[in-house]
């Protein structure tokens, strides 16, 4: 099949932008923008079904590979993917629909702007999962900085303009050391292809230094302790859109390009630095989590619950078992889903109330009982209940974590209870209890979009909890083919 | 006989010079013919030069004293259509300050012409001539709006201080050809083999002179007053113009006459570059005026492209000529938009009068956007590409602390992009501003921010043309 179909996957939200620029922007609630972006983004949706049913889960190569020549001699533009990145295309492709959705209620002005830099947001983030060059990767990966720094400054609450430069400021320290090691790469091997880099191997005398700039910029971005304080701050002052942008999708590229970077091109590298992902990962896992115990505001305290769960993400990955990475992407999915939904639900009282205080609420069961019942749905996902997606994910990165190392197992399960412990109080306090604040009274249930979207976040949370298969299948195969790919390097080391 | 066709273009610049000064003087209310013919000056030097001396690979005339090649056509082209463009959209800025003038047009073709000799110098005396020439000619740019205290000021100091540096420059010239007996490049490159220390001496004065004129730091201190006191369209011609041209002749010395001599200057410039990188980032942000901003940001700008030049490699010298190119690209386009800033008859200059421009001016704001970005070297934008060469050929030569200091400099200097970015998009708005623009002026703006977006799409092309250039 020679139908660039990735290609088309990156472009059709720029094309989708591009219209939208040349639109009138209206004041007020521009319906005709919104369906455009709508459009784009279900069709973009739909292609991304259809490469999920077209993709042959037998092989590890990569799929629908497209290598065109971008600069001669140097770079090529090459696109692909294989059972690891293809579950990233879908989520992308999954959430920005339902962002856009959402934006009904929280985005009052300059609509037409915010939809334009979402899908271009969509169209880098697509980028970065399927890029199979490290300069392509490096573009996408950096670029995705703009609309994101525009999403966070422009619609954001109060103290958005210093949470878009610590988010801006901070990431772009991070990655400009990987710029350094992706280029000092192409002067060792000679390339920046990764399918090419795989089979040649780095020298391991570069290894350690090269993983290290790799690890400045996928540690700030996905974020591990102690580089994690640029989240809380634009979580919380981004639009809810914006938030659930940021933590489904753009935290998930750094999980990524630790599998896929700092994985499969530094094996010995990655063996060495285990103890620093594993000690960091703990520590984010236990101390977030006490972190977002005492939060006062429910966004921060889901911002750091993202922490926390992305703590469990890097130590599935660095547990090098078969488990341990299956389970950091189904994580990293299911996270995805999860946070969206969580962001999106305190979007919804947010909106009534214009508060995010924990205090303003309680009792909301007795007024809204339909938004009672899927916040607790999405709470307990993200606890991890048997039956939801998110236990999954954390079942698996724990037994890989027993067969690795029992002591940082013993400690990450200790994590767990935290978890549990400040998801329900959160529930407690602002569905249960008796309802004191009289405004409270008034409030109206969730409306047809918001329910509607937020049932589209149930279904799969639920149906991936009871029935994981299509996931593992989809991954099982190349996650197989990264550890032997590692154990072979190790072992002729 | 030598072949005279070569230097048509000087010959041809020059020729028209004179005779647009005896038309300005001859005729009266000229300014207005005398503008579009320089512009049609430079169109066909532009032209004759493509023709003449693009496709020759290396040519030397008049004993050797000058020199065509790769690189002094292509640098002649770039600076013949910089000054093209700056000339084309300031005459809106001219008229409202009634300083519309035949001598504008003549001062710019003259500069040029120094220009001109200067990159395709190959000799010390002729490199000088072509420096003072331009340098002369620039002094009165400087002061151009003499009923304004600041221009004056501007003008003046830049007197004093380039005086100074090209005494400096001189003096340097004057040991050198002292120990290798010629004034000649390619004569000094063969006789300076030894470890004279006074050499060195020499070496230091010369490089000193030039750093000065691209204003490099420790040299920088004139930039920003001269920058903030002239008028804003000779401030865009003292940003990109004379840039192009001392980079050239920076190249050319290097690697011509001193090459054997690397292990003396390379320090030099290293040091010059990592200082211009960190100063200009950190100096830009606490400014309030754009033209005194813009003045820091070519300075950190000015750090990168020597960053090229410290590698001693052909790949650093062109990757050196692209992030100038580029630079040249970007530095229109923010000009231009600062030349939009006018609300009846005045222009603003102030960061705090682009408050809340993308309510009023969405188009305005969006190319502002992509401009300020691109300077700050974020991808997928020409500025990101420019800064990758430079730091690619940096890292063939395995320096990595220029590499690192470079990019985190990037990181600072991405600071005040960001503010710049912040006042525009997220800050209350204020009045509107004229949008009767003259039509170059958008074009200027439309094409250069169009370029800049969409370099990313084919950025073979340009690499294919610096290819050509062979120094070393």
């Amino acid at each position: 099949m020679n139908f660039p179909i990735l290609s088309s996957l990156i472009l059709l939200p720029i094309v989708g932008a591009l219209f939208l620029f040349f639109t009138k922007d209206k004041e007020g609630n521009n319906l005709t923008a919104k369906y455009v972006a709508l459009f784009t983004t279900v069709v973009n949706f739909l292609i991304s079904i259809y490469l999920w049913i077209s993709f042959d889960q037998s092989t590890s190569s990569f799929q629908f590979v497209e290598d065109r020549v971008w600069i001669e001699g140097f770079i090529n533009y090459k696109v692909g993917v294989d059972g690891i990145s293809i579950l990233f295309i879908i989520l992308t492709t999954f959430i920005t629909p339902i962002c856009i959705i959402s934006v009904n209620n929280s985005v009052k002005n300059r609509l037409r702007d915010f939809l334009i830099a979402i899908l271009i947001m969509e169209s880098f983030m697509i980028g970065v999962f399927c890029a199979l060059d490290l300069v392509v990767f490096y573009l996408f990966f950096e670029a995705g900085l703009i609309p994101m720094f525009l999403i966070i400054g422009i619609w954001g609450g109060e103290r958005r303009v210093y949470s878009a430069f610590k988010f801006f400021l901070y990431t772009l320290l991070g990655s400009v050391l990987m710029l350094v090691a992706i280029i000092s790469i192409y002067w060792i091997t000679g390339t920046t292809d990764v399918v090419q880099l795989y089979e040649i191997g780095i020298d391991v005398k570069y290894q350690n230094l090269l993983w290290l700039a790799f690890f400045s910029s996928f540690a700030v971005k996905t974020p591990m302790w102690p580089v994690h304080t640029w989240l809380p701050d634009a979580h919380v002052e981004a639009p809810t859109a914006g938030s659930v942008l940021l933590a489904a999708i753009l935290l998930k590229m750094a999980g990524y390009g630790f599998i896929r970077f700092s994985l499969g091109l530094f094996p010995i590298a990655s063996e060495v630095f285990t103890p620093l992902i594993y000690t960091l990962s703990v520590i984010a896992i236990i101390f977030t989590s006490l972190i977002a115990l005492m939060q006062e505001d429910m966004k921060k305290l889901i911002a750091y619950s993202s922490v926390a769960h992305m703590g469990f993400v890097t130590l599935g990955i660095f547990t090098l078992q078969q488990q341990g990475i299956e389970g950091s992407i189904i994580q990293m999915i299911s996270h995805g889903l999860v946070s969206a939904a969580l962001f999106l639900t305190v979007g919804v009282v947010y909106d009534r109330m214009h508060s995010r205080l924990i205090s303003t609420y309680g009792g909301l069961v007795s007024v809204i009982p339909k938004y009672s019942i899927l916040f607790m749905l999405f709470a307990l996902a993200s606890l991890g209940l048997p039956g939801t997606s998110g236990f999954i994910g954390e079942f698996l990165i724990l037994m890989g974590a027993f067969k690795d190392n029992f002591l940082v197992a013993v400690i990450a399960s200790i994590g767990v209870i935290l978890g549990a412990a400040y998801m329900l109080w959160l529930y407690k306090r602002v569905i249960f209890g008796k309802l004191i604040n009289k405004d409270l009274k008034t409030i109206l249930d969730l409306n047809r979009s918001e329910y509607f979207i937020l049932s589209c976040l149930a279904a799969p949370i639920l149906f991936f909890g009871f029935y994981p298969d299509p996931l593992i299948n989809t991954i099982e195969v190349s996650v197989t083919d990264l550890i032997n790919m590692h154990n072979t390097n190790i072992a002729s080391k | 006989m030598e072949n005279l066709n070569l230097v048509l273009p000087e010959i041809f610049i020059s020729l028209s010079i004179m005779f647009l000064l005896i038309l300005g003087v001859f005729k009266k209310n000229s300014s207005k013919i005398t503008f579009n013919l320089s512009l049609f000056t430079i169109l066909i030097t532009a032209i004759i030069t493509i023709n003449e001396t693009f496709s020759v690979s290396r040519e030397t005339l008049f004993n050797e004293s000058v020199v065509i090649d790769s690189m002094s056509s292509l640098m002649k082209i770039i600076t013949l259509i910089g000054g093209f463009l700056v000339l084309v959209i300031s005459s809106n800025y001219l008229k409202t300050f009634k300083i519309y003038n035949i001598e504008y047009p003549v001062l710019i073709l003259s500069s040029i012409l120094g220009m001109m000799v200067m990159i395709s110098s190959n000799d010390l005396i002729v490199f000088y001539m072509g420096l003072e020439l331009q340098s002369l000619a620039l002094y009165v740019l400087a002061t151009y709006n003499r009923d304004q205290l600041k221009s004056s000021e501007a003008g003046l100091k830049y007197f004093v201080l380039s005086a100074l540096s090209s005494g400096l420059l001189l003096y340097g010239c004057s040991l050198v050809y002292g120990f290798s007996g010629s004034t000649n490049f390619d004569i000094i490159s063969n006789q300076l083999n030894s470890n004279e220390y006074v050499l060195t001496f020499g070496i230091v004065f010369i490089l000193v002179g030039l750093a000065f004129k691209i204003s490099a730091v420790p040299f920088h201190m004139w930039a920003p007053d001269v920058y903030e006191g002239s008028p804003t369209t000779v401030t865009l011609f003292f940003t990109i113009v004379p840039k192009i041209a001392a980079l050239t002749v920076f190249i050319r010395f290097l690697y011509v006459p001193f090459l054997n001599l690397i292990d003396q200057w390379q320090m030099i410039i290293i040091f010059l570059s990592i200082a211009s990188m960190v100063f200009g980032a950190v100096a830009a942000i606490g400014q309030t005026n754009i033209k005194r901003l813009i003045a820091y940001s070519s300075i950190g700008h000015i750090g990168y492209t020597l960053a090229g030049l410290a590698t001693a490699s052909n790949e650093g010298i062109q990757s050196s000529i692209i992030y100038i190119s580029i630079y040249v690209v970007m530095n229109l386009a923010f000009f231009s938009c600062l030349l939009m800033l006018r609300r009846k008859d005045q222009y603003y200059e102030n960061i705090e009068d682009l408050s809340g421009l993308s309510k009023n001016h969405p188009l305005l704001s969006l190319c502002l956007l992509v401009i300020l970005f691109s300077l700050a070297g974020i991808p997928p934008l020409a500025g990101f590409f420019a800064k990758f060469y430079v730091f690619k050929a940096v890292l063939e030569q395995s320096m990595f602390f220029l590499a690192i200091v470079g990019l985190l400099s990037t990181v600072v200097a991405a600071f005040y992009y960001l503010r710049i970015i912040k006042i525009i998009y997220f800050d209350k708005e204020k009045d509107k501003y004229d949008t009767d623009h003259s039509l170059w002026l958008k074009f200027s703006l439309t094409v250069s921010t169009i370029l800049i977006l969409l370099y990313f799409i084919f950025p073979s092309q340009l690499i294919e043309v610096v290819s050509r250039i062979n120094i070393i």
